[in-house]
């Protein structure tokens, strides 16, 4: 770890106990971006009960309002991303099977992750945290709120609907590495299936196939206990439970794609197994199968001008978030990335550039768009009342390189003070430099007996695959 | 050359003592009630006999004269692998896929049950020829909590005393419980599962089945005409007989993950580990679960990177940890010790000195290695304490258990007397696992 990191943990650590209480908080004299419901300059919110309750010109503070004077800032949502790893404890992937979907993000986040704190430094406040994509199938994933200090439990953005992880092309249909490392200095004895693009979408249809008899087998049995007669019950099995829920439209499915062909693939099995597409990830290529993408009803998530890193990503553009939005898709742009997670505002501002959107347009790509593909759109995603106290202040125009998120809040907590932080250096420095001469002379320490829950496996490297 | 001699004398040496042996006049730490200033514990055939101040020696006892020493049960470890002997490759370390290990067909997932040993059993694989019991019982140790360490179940512990003729003799009870291990494979190496995540949902997915097969089997009993009898199962066989589950559980972020998961197995658990607890005092509490805390204290790595800066987090980690027993008596959660390692007499000593300056108090730290340990596995009417009719495990000491220069003069398991050398408690050579030490003979 070098010194900034610990530096900024150390000053997290104190923060998060800032986040414990709601406050009625009136912050006023902003420009108020609502991205819903146009700019107020000189505009002010009200928040109380972790809710915003007022927006407009000229509020006036409660008694007991904790007032903050936003002269020349900006005032926005909290920024919202549809396609997040951080926080996963352990392998981001269970790489090992091409049907993953027993797995679940859930069980993994790690809410001591310091990438959670940089990115409310960056004004992000909810991450739908996804399972990898090494399997055309991969895990269950879930929705968080940065509440940075709280337990991994107290993280869950309450009433979320859960999700699961699809992805297609190259990366599922890896068959897996020798067993003596990359460059075949070993056998590989048993291949995983499959080896072709034709085999991930057999891989899906087969497993809906299965969750259809699974589903069937259940109901038989609770008809059988309905009636009255004794009957085992079939198993209960956590691969196909998920798959069941996406098929009753409990579960979203976010499919990591990039070439159009793949897509309509994926569109047609769904139609074909009567479940819905809920976000097509990354779809680098879906300016081309835009009214397909629209027709189906599923949104896109997407990098702002991100590229080339692999074959299947070569045919792309950045226009293409603007060319789906035009058709009609609902387009998130997303970081997939601890570093880009840090500022997604910037992302967004490049629509403006390349594809000629205004400036709602362009901040909807992070905050009401992804709401929207993630259903909870009604809860936050743009400042309007009654949706939940998740704000940014920006020190300046958000779509501007040179803007920093200077206070963060989440239902009506504040998480984030730039100055607070800045402030609390000093004392951090000291009190660790305490505990460092503390131990000076402490002896060396040997191995543990055992890998406690979470401890990472250093040496998969490969099963860190992404994107 | 010393070294050579010593093992060729084999250690410590077995003495026989068939008779009644009486230790008079001691210190007496009963541990189960007050401590005897001056007191004498008789034992005869494997079990205490008598203790007290005003006890009578029988006539054909062999009587130790206790003036200067102090007489404490003998030591349990809570969570150990003592007298199973070690596998081949190595064990423990996370960073070992613990499939590797073995010559498992790559698994596809929770049907193949991979790496599950549920069905193996301690009792079946402890032999006193582990050189190992010779250094636990140097520090005072006379019983543990012993489990097999491969794979993800582990397999069923037992409950042992670190010596006897045969492996069975040292048997005190079992199966008492099964160790879950979160050890994770790389992508596409040892098959299912290859990750933490993957790894949680093969054992949730594990308790499952055992739950729809013990269904299945109590209604084919009911009514075997009624379909085919369901297929038998290894593996869910030993989960069956798990009386409880064992969960790791280090960090913060492990022990929230442990305290939603254990309720989830439907089986009462133990969590062990617990270094950063002191974050979750309360919560533990509330849990009720029992705690094993390890006593391999966490420190600044031997050869650290220099380039390496601890992080905050990890330096109040190792500046806080030994404070966690301490802060658990306080707040009257039920915790014991397991040694995670840290075996010889000198290690031990310094552990516990640490959990003493830590907070926790001299009668609560031996209570932690004894009888705290045999309640949580269901046997503190026979382990854990100085009383009359219970197992005659004690270790006599010259000088309380924490301080440096106390040495351990005698240990008796099941009755049978063992002097440790004084080498064999000595500082360890640096490097390399301790094995035997020179011993004497006595009488």
């Amino acid at each position: 770890m070098g010194q900034r990191n610990w530096m900024l943990a150390l000053c997290a650590v104190v923060l998060s106990a800032t986040g414990t209480f709601a406050q009625t908080i009136l912050i006023r004299n902003a420009t108020v971006m609502t991205v819903t419901k146009g700019t107020i300059q000189n505009g002010s919110v009200l928040v109380q009960n972790g809710k915003i309750s007022a927006v407009g010109k000229n509020l006036s503070a409660p008694a007991d309002a904790t007032v903050v004077d936003a002269a020349g800032k900006f005032l926005t949502p909290g920024i919202i991303d549809c396609h997040s790893h951080t926080a996963v404890e352990g392998s981001v992937n269970e790489g090992t099977v091409s049907d993953s979907s027993m797995v679940n993000i859930k069980d993994v986040i790690n809410p001591t992750d310091i990438n959670i704190y940089r990115a409310l430094a960056g004004g992000l406040t909810v991450s739908n945290v996804l399972h990898g994509s090494a399997n055309a199938i991969g895990g269950q994933t879930i929705v968080i709120k940065l509440r940075w200090g709280k337990k991994a439990n107290e993280m869950l953005f309450e009433g979320a609907t859960p999700g699961i992880k699809f992805a297609l092309g190259e990366n599922p249909k890896r068959q897996g590495y020798p067993a003596q490392g990359f460059f075949n200095q070993g056998p590989t004895p048993e291949r995983r299936y499959p080896g072709t693009r034709l085999g991930v979408e057999e891989v899906i249809r087969q497993s809906f196939t299965e969750a259809k008899i699974y589903q069937a087998e259940w109901q038989a049995y609770n008809e059988k206990v309905a009636r009255g007669e004794k009957a085992i019950p079939p198993r209960k099995d956590l691969r196909l439970e998920p798959l069941v829920e996406v098929l009753e439209g409990k579960r979203y499915v976010h499919a990591h794609c990039y070439r159009a062909d793949e897509i309509l693939m994926l569109l047609r099995v769904a139609d074909e197994m009567g479940f819905k597409i809920r976000t097509l990830q990354h779809v680098l290529e879906g300016y081309k199968v835009a009214k397909e993408i629209a027709a189906h009803g599923a949104g896109a998530s997407t990098f702002s001008d991100w590229w080339s890193y692999k074959a299947e990503a070569y045919d792309a553009t950045p226009y293409n978030a603007a060319i789906m939005m035009r058709k009609g898709v609902v387009v998130s742009l997303n970081s997939d990335s601890d570093e880009l997670q840090r500022h997604l505002n910037l992302e967004a501002a490049k629509t403006m550039r390349y594809g000629g959107l205004n400036e709602n347009e362009a901040l909807a790509m992070v905050t009401i768009n992804p709401a929207k593909q993630l259903g909870i759109d009604d809860k936050v995603g743009s400042i309007e009342v009654g949706k939940s106290a998740d704000l940014v202040l920006f020190d300046q125009y958000p779509l501007s390189g040179f803007s920093k998120a200077q206070k963060v809040w989440i239902d009506g907590h504040e998480y984030f003070d730039r100055e607070k932080d800045i402030e609390t250096r000093p004392e951090f420095e000291k009190k660790k430099k305490a505990l460092e001469d503390k131990e000076a002379a402490e002896a060396p320490a040997g191995r543990r007996r055992n890998g406690a829950a979470g401890s990472d496996a250093k040496d998969a490297p490969i099963a860190e695959e992404r994107r | 050359m010393k070294l050579a001699l010593g093992l060729l004398l084999g250690g410590l040496i077995w003495a026989e003592t068939h008779g009644a042996v009486a230790i008079k006049g001691a210190r007496i730490i009963t541990v189960s009630g007050d401590e005897l200033a001056k007191g004498t514990v008789v034992m005869r055939n494997g079990l205490i006999t008598d203790v007290g101040a005003m006890v009578t020696v029988p006539a054909d006892a062999w009587v130790i004269d206790g003036s200067g020493l102090t007489v404490y049960p003998g030591f349990i470890d809570g969570l150990s692998s003592w007298g199973i002997p070690a596998p081949a490759t190595p064990r423990g370390g996370s960073q070992t896929p613990a499939a590797t290990t073995t010559a498992e067909p790559r698994a596809r997932g929770p049907e193949d049950r991979p790496q599950t040993y549920s069905f193996e059993r301690a009792a079946d694989l402890v032999s006193p020829s582990d050189t190992r019991l010779e250094t636990a019982r140097a520090a005072g140790f006379t019983s543990a909590a012993t489990y097999p360490t491969r794979g993800i179940f582990q397999g069923l512990g037992a409950l042992i005393d670190l010596a006897g003729e045969r492996g069975r003799d040292m048997v005190v009870v079992q199966p008492i419980g099964q160790d879950i291990s979160f050890r994770q494979g790389g992508f596409g190496r040892t098959g299912f599962p290859g990750s933490l995540m993957g790894n949680i949902s093969y054992v949730r997915q594990l308790f499952l089945d055992l739950d729809q097969y013990e269904r299945a089997k109590a209604i084919y009993a009911g009514n075997p005409a009624a379909g085919r009898r369901p297929e038998y199962d290894h593996a869910l066989e030993g989960l069956a007989e798990s009386p409880r589950v064992l969960l790791p559980a280090e960090e913060v972020q492990q022990i929230d993950r442990m305290l939603n998961f254990g309720p989830e197995l439907k089986k009462p658990f133990i969590l062990y580990g617990l270094h950063e607890a002191y974050e979750r005092i309360d919560e533990l509490k509330q849990a009720k679960a029992p705690l094993l805390v390890s006593l391999k204290w966490p420190e600044k790595p031997k050869e650290a990177d220099p380039s390496d800066v601890a992080s905050f987090r990890e330096l109040t980690l190792r500046d806080n940890a030994p404070k966690v027993p301490g802060l658990l008596a306080k707040a009257g959660v039920r915790f014991a010790f397991y040694t995670d390692g840290v075996e010889s007499a000198a290690d031990l000593k310094k552990a516990l000195k640490k959990a003493v300056d830590g907070g926790l108090g001299r009668a609560e730290t031996i209570r932690a290695l004894t009888l705290s340990a045999a309640e949580m596995y269901g046997v503190a009417d026979r382990l854990g304490s100085i009383d009359k009719g219970k197992i005659a495990n004690l270790v006599v000491m010259k000088g309380e258990a924490f301080e440096e220069k106390t040495t351990v003069e005698y240990v008796f398991v099941d009755g049978e007397q063992f002097q440790p050398s004084k080498d064999s408690q000595k500082e360890p050579a640096a490097g390399g696992r301790k094995g035997s030490a020179p011993g004497e003979e006595i009488r």
